[in-house]
């Protein structure tokens, strides 16, 4: 698992390589979100396009990273679901708490 | 089709992702639909990070014995361990309003949804053996990665 950062227009996009699963990259998924937080961010877009497996436990830290970022004042969303992780969303019902965009653009627009 | 492959691990975090790939390697050979392989192993997945987390308490001198055998049309994945068990009743519902928030409990949800069975034999002595079945509706067909994508 490998988590790259970078910013546009004062959003923070977080970009996941691999898997998002227990022991793997649910930690360093939790890391990368207290980082950005830490930097200053407040606003953080997860762009889950190159993310190949996520488990229940991955699952649990969206899930913590997007509470931890709301209740700082700051709002998460996520970019470009493969299927399996929509698929995982969709059971879960967390496609109805996440707000989720296909283009990039329109996702950075969202948080003015 | 018939193949049957066994695993003890050690109750270690670190090999969920071992008892994952030795599912995913003994369902590749076989003549089953790729979403069929991926929903048993993220099925066996989350029996064995259970089975190592909550049952054997990460104790690493505690064993995890991972069954997978097919038979005809059917997969039966078990998940032994050495702990306590636990109450069927007290798993929370992480679909119910108060509990979707929360950062855990969704393991038994995605086993129950990839799986067409689900079976828990709790020992007198302790121990818990999970079994999981799904019957293969697709047998004899191979989708490609490519069509499994679209």
């Amino acid at each position: 698992m490998k988590i790259t950062a970078r910013h546009q227009a004062g959003i923070t996009v977080l970009e996941p390589k691999g898997k998002i699963t227990i022991g793997m990259g649910d930690v360093a998924l939790r890391d990368s979100v207290r980082e950005a937080l830490e930097a200053g961010s407040r606003d953080i877009l997860i762009d889950l396009h190159e993310v190949s497996t996520i488990d229940s436990s991955g699952i649990g830290e969206l899930v913590s990273a997007y509470t931890t970022v709301t209740n700082r004042g700051g709002k998460l969303k996520l970019l470009r679901l493969p299927p399996k992780v929509e698929d995982i969303l969709q059971i879960t019902q967390l496609l109805t708490v996440f707000e989720v965009f296909d283009d990039e653009s329109e996702a950075v627009e969202s948080f003015a | 089709m018939g193949s049957r492959a066994q695993l003890s691990i050690g109750s270690r975090i670190d090999n969920v992702e071992l008892a994952h790939l030795v599912v995913e390697e003994t369902l590749a050979g076989l003549q089953m639909a790729l979403s069929s392989a991926y929903e048993i192993a993220m099925a066996a997945r989350e029996a064995v990070a259970n089975a190592i987390h909550h049952g054997n308490g990460e104790d690493p001198e505690k064993r995890v014995v991972v069954d997978v055998g097919v038979e005809g049309d059917e997969v039966t994945v078990k998940v032994a361990d050495e702990g306590a068990g636990f109450d069927l009743q007290s798993v929370r519902d992480p679909l119910s309003g108060e509990n979707l928030m929360r950062s855990g409990g969704r393991g038994l949800l995605l086993m129950h949804r990839f799986m067409d069975e689900i079976d828990y034999t709790f020992g007198a002595d302790g121990g818990t053996i999970v079994t999981l079945r799904k019957r293969l509706q697709e047998a004899g067909e191979r989708v490609s990665e490519e069509e499994e994508r679209e």
